[in-house]
């Protein structure tokens, strides 16, 4: 182990402040395993990293082909970085497939490791290559190496005496040891780490031990490579970190939500892309009291949800854009019944199945207006992997405070990606007051033993936040029904007044409104003061990153620009529309077709301009600097050419 | 906490202030009263007690009662009631539910939550049509029946509710109907006291749009002769004098049979308990429909873990392995670094 952790002799170290590797190769090649570990040795190490798992909804599409290929980016830096990096500058690809399908995203001048072993006739043909890519000189403006890294691998399967064809399954810690040491990464971990994964087969574990060491050796060794390169550690803040992604981060925010308010978490979900991590963390967490029911489908998951708040649970729901449309009318329930709720929304790309795997911003206005009736749902967004734990308890606050369901938005490319999370003090996480309501004094309005119910009035509300009591079956004395008929005012009981009716509406309305009391201004990053810069970029959920990076790169030209990012979009904070209205332009970038700038737009009357985009891929920080600098009458063309590296440092 | 005696109660206390507003003549006022009149015999609490509903005539019986109740949306009240009854087992929740309700919009929950066994007592008002929406066939309207929407007769094979449980896994099955009082009562009772999932069926007269659906069979003159009372560990027997039975011929086949022709000692002993559903699958094939010799009682009643205890039991089991939750430990069980100052 200490011979392969020493650093070569031969090979000059090359300083870097920051690298974007994107490992490609086909979905079953194990590139998610590859850059996921990857990105744990980087942040040990002390790099800051962002991540952006990138994979097919197939589980084993046809091999070889373009529709296969699964990748995984990673960018690690020695300074706070926002994304995983606009354009990898360095692409490691396992096969045709995974050369041809991101080589345009890969920088001009970039570094290309590939397997030469994958480059047979074969191969080429199904990824659709006429020629051999390795020598037809396309590959003229890019460095280019070229590891035999399946014959290398099988040559030391061989050693460990595995049969060749499940030799060839190591080849992706062959290419993983190869770019520790590219990037001069210690082994330990990585051998730490593969002792545990393969614990319950010593055979496959000495396998890829002996493939991942290979691969290491072989940069040392080959002569290859003229340099290998150092990213020093990041500084960043002071404290204990943990490398976390968005859906358990989410898993954990809930954990520590029920934690807070004292109440049992219950998860009612049904399995679905990509949100079903959730479901796998939380259930494996039962010795916090959490219980989790893999319901029938979508209805019954947050049907048992709201069964299970009834009670007095802390009731969650977890779910993608597919799952919402079902839970819809389960969610209006929950608005008449006035209990706590939280539904959880992981978007993906849409309409109907869409892009299971892909991320997407384009369910707000269904969570915003996706119910029939006038059903006003309060909605909370995540913006980085790690914040979905803050999210997380943001929505369970207002869920129990204002007896209301809540809508917790992230997407895939949070729930998938990491990010270093510096841990929160345990003891500065809010309490959350559930505020049961209690039984009534045995008195004289009360017959003792035969108390009748109809004297508990489960509709009279609190009079700050409009909330109903929440009563719990099993407390004597506050027998109550509920139910999704219109309810008459204070006394609950069913009512088709229509004057009632709408009173009830308005209520409804007025008690989800005057959550904005209990939100935080929306704060505004502006160099030159509030209302300074001439144009304001308004994002919520995960653009952040993208917006924050392009917010970077124009100030490094000496621009001035502004930055308002979104965590509540219903109520909104109550400053926005005096922040709105204090730019020139404001400019909305969102994955979608301009959802939140068309409620912004009805809201306050601001000519809020939209940015799209709707690929299936967050935002490049490049994309969002072009469409600013265009707003700043620069010329985005002539701009390009002196692009700042992306994710400058703040 | 000592534990106080369970008041003595009379049907007015688990009355709600609530006018009942069925149509006059509707069978679910005589489930309502049977209901009313047995909870005071159950040893149990109002508070203590939820019942959960869906949509449709039956779903209104929630308003009725004055325990705590949920009336939620069409077809989900297993599902709401499951989430309740695996978090709250210190609960008695019942789910009332209705053809269309149980077996059509919410078939799926039915089914799950008697596979799961979730310790939920299902009222199932079976009265062959839509009544709240004014006369529709329903998935247990016989072939051909003519209503609003098959004007030329329907086209579909109807659900038999009582296989169709015990083909879920149901732990406890059985069928009654609105015109017996006592045999509702000791029905509901028995579906009351077993730990687990129970499913009654009741037969309901929809007297407005399905108006004699069951008369056939339930009517005062005809019921002797038309029901086959179920009674565990006795042999299956009925008619005015006794005089029919249910016999297995050699090839495996339940039929209704004449006791003087096949003897007494050929007639079939009524075993609920039975760990084969087969036998009481083939008990509730016996009648075509509610026109012929029709079983009720309990078809089966056998003991399974509770859903909610079993979920109860890894959660207890895993504080006991991995001691109570820490958040601190959560939070570091990933994997950290420390950057220093």
């Amino acid at each position: 182990m200490s011979s392969t952790a020493t650093e070569p002799q031969r090979h000059q170290t090359v300083e870097l402040d920051r690298v974007v590797i994107r490992f490609a190769g086909d979905s079953g090649d194990g590139m998610q395993l590859t850059g996921t570990q990857f990105t744990a040795t980087s942040s040990l190490f002390g790099n800051d990293t962002a991540t952006l798992p990138d994979f097919p909804a197939e589980i084993r599409a046809p091999a070889g082909t373009l529709a296969g290929v699964s990748a995984f980016q990673v960018h690690i830096s020695d300074h706070d970085i926002l994304t995983p990096g606009d354009a990898p500058s360095v692409l490691v690809a396992m096969n045709p497939a995974a050369l041809k399908a991101n080589l345009g995203a890969v920088s001009s001048g970039g570094t290309l490791i590939v397997n030469a072993d994958g480059f047979d006739e074969r191969a080429l043909e199904k990824a659709g290559y006429p020629s051999n890519p390795l020598t037809d000189g396309s590959l003229a403006g890019y460095r280019v190496y070229e590891v035999p890294m399946t014959s290398l691998t099988l040559e030391v399967g061989k050693e460990a005496g595995v049969k060749p064809r499940d030799a060839e399954r190591s080849k992706n810690f062959f290419a993983l040891g190869l770019v520790c040491w590219l990037y001069s990464r210690p082994t330990e971990p990585t051998l730490t780490w593969m002792s545990e994964r393969f614990a319950s087969s010593p055979l496959v574990l000495d396998a890829n031990t002996r493939a991942f060491k290979a691969g290491y050796h072989f940069g040392e060794t080959a002569e290859l490579f003229e340099a290998n390169y150092q990213v020093r550690p990041a500084r960043l803040e002071p404290g204990v970190y943990t490398n976390i992604t968005g859906n358990n981060a989410l898993a954990w925010g809930l954990i520590a939500a029920a934690h807070q308010a004292g109440l049992p978490l219950f998860l009612g979900s049904y399995p679905i892309t990509p949100a079903s991590d959730i479901l796998h963390e939380l259930s494996k967490q039962k010795h916090f009291g959490v219980r989790t029911l893999q319901a029938e489908d979508e209805i019954a998951g947050i049907g048992a949800a709201i069964g299970a708040a009834f009670g007095g649970a802390l009731g969650v729901t977890t779910t993608s854009g597919p799952g919402i449309d079902l839970k819809s009318e389960s969610i209006g329930l929950a608005v008449s019944l006035e209990l706590p709720l939280v539904v959880i929304d992981i978007q993906r790309g849409g309409p109907s199945t869409g892009l299971p795997t892909k991320t997407e911003q384009s369910d707000l206005l269904h969570a915003m207006y996706g119910r029939h009736g006038e059903s006003p749902v309060p909605i909370v967004a995540a913006r980085t992997p790690s914040h979905c734990f803050e999210a997380a308890i943001e929505a369970v606050r207002i869920a129990v405070t204002y007896r209301t369901p809540v809508f917790l938005l992230s997407d895939g490319y949070l729930a998938n990606g990491s990010e270093p999370w510096r841990l929160p003090d345990v003891a500065s996480i809010p309490d959350i007051d559930p505020g049961f309501a209690t039984a009534p004094e045995v008195g004289a309005a009360d017959d003792g033993e035969n108390r009748h119910s109809g004297d508990f009035q489960p509709y009279r509300r609190d009079e700050v936040t409009l909330a109903r009591p929440w009563a719990l079956p099993g407390t004597p004395g506050l027998e109550h029904r509920i139910g999704g008929l219109e309810k008459e005012d204070v006394t609950g009981d069913v009512s088709y007044d229509p004057v009632n009716h709408e009173r009830m509406v308005h209520l409804r309305a007025a008690k989800v409104a005057g959550i904005a009391s209990s939100v935080p201004p929306v704060e505004v990053d502006d160099a030159l003061g509030p209302g300074g810069s001439p144009v304001l970029l308004l994002g919520w959920g995960s653009t952040y990153g993208a917006i924050g990076a392009a917010v970077r790169r124009v100030r490094a030209r000496g621009l001035d620009v502004a930055h308002a990012h979104l965590m509540h979009l219903n109520p909104f904070p109550p400053n926005l529309g005096e922040v709105l209205r204090s730019y020139m332009d404001v400019l909305v970038p969102e994955c979608n077709l301009g959802q939140l700038s068309k409620l912004v737009r009805a809201e306050y009357l601001v000519d809020a301009r939209s940015m799209t985009k709707v690929q299936g891929q967050p935002f490049r920080a490049a994309e969002i600097e072009k469409a600013v600098l265009a707003l700043l009458g620069i010329d985005p063309e002539a701009a390009t050419s002196s692009s700042p590296q992306e994710d400058v440092a703040s | 906490m000592t534990d106080t005696a369970v008041p003595v109660t009379t049907r007015k206390d688990w009355t709600s202030d609530q006018e009942v507003r069925w149509c006059p003549g509707c069978g679910d006022y005589s489930i309502l009263a049977a209901v009313q009149m047995l909870l005071p015999d159950l040893g149990v609490r109002r508070e203590n007690t939820v019942f959960v509903s869906g949509i449709g005539c039956a779903a209104r019986f929630p308003y009725y009662m004055s325990t705590y109740g949920m009336h939620s949306i069409h077809g989900r009240a297993p599902a709401v009631a499951t989430g309740l009854a695996v978090t709250r087992p210190d609960l008695d929740v019942w789910v009332v539910t209705g053809d269309g309700d149980a077996l059509s919009i919410g078939g799926n929950h039915l089914i799950h939550a008697l596979r799961r066994n979730v310790n939920i007592t299902i009222l199932l008002f079976n009265n062959q049509i839509y009544g709240l929406t004014k006369g529709q066939y329903s998935p247990t309207s016989e072939q051909g029946k003519v209503t609003k929407s098959t004007p030329f007769g329907s086209l579909e094979t109807p659900f038999n509710p009582i296989s169709l449980a015990l083909g879920a896994e149901a732990t406890f099955v059985a069928r009654t109907h609105d015109m017996d009082r006592k045999h509702m009562q000791e029905t509901f009772r028995r579906a009351h006291d077993h730990r687990g999932a129970a499913f009654v069926e009741i037969y309901q007269n929809c007297n407005v749009f399905n108006d004699g659906a069951f008369e056939r069979i339930t009517g005062r003159d005809v019921r002797a002769e038309e029901l086959i009372p179920l009674v565990h560990g006795e042999p299956i027997r009925f008619g005015t004098e006794g005089q029919h039975g249910v016999v297995v011929d050699p090839d495996g086949r339940v039929r209704v049979a004449e006791v003087a022709q096949v003897g007494e000692q050929a007639l079939l002993v009524h075993d609920e308990q039975r760990e084969d559903p087969g036998l009481a699958f083939q008990l509730s094939r016996l009648a075509r429909g509610p026109y012929e010799p029709t079983p009720i009682g309990v078809f089966r009643a056998v003991q399974r873990p509770e859903y909610g205890d079993a979920m109860s039991r890894q959660l207890l089991d895993a504080a006991e392995k991995r001691g109570p939750g820490d958040l601190e430990a959560l939070l570091h069980s990933g994997g950290t670094w420390t950057v220093e100052s």
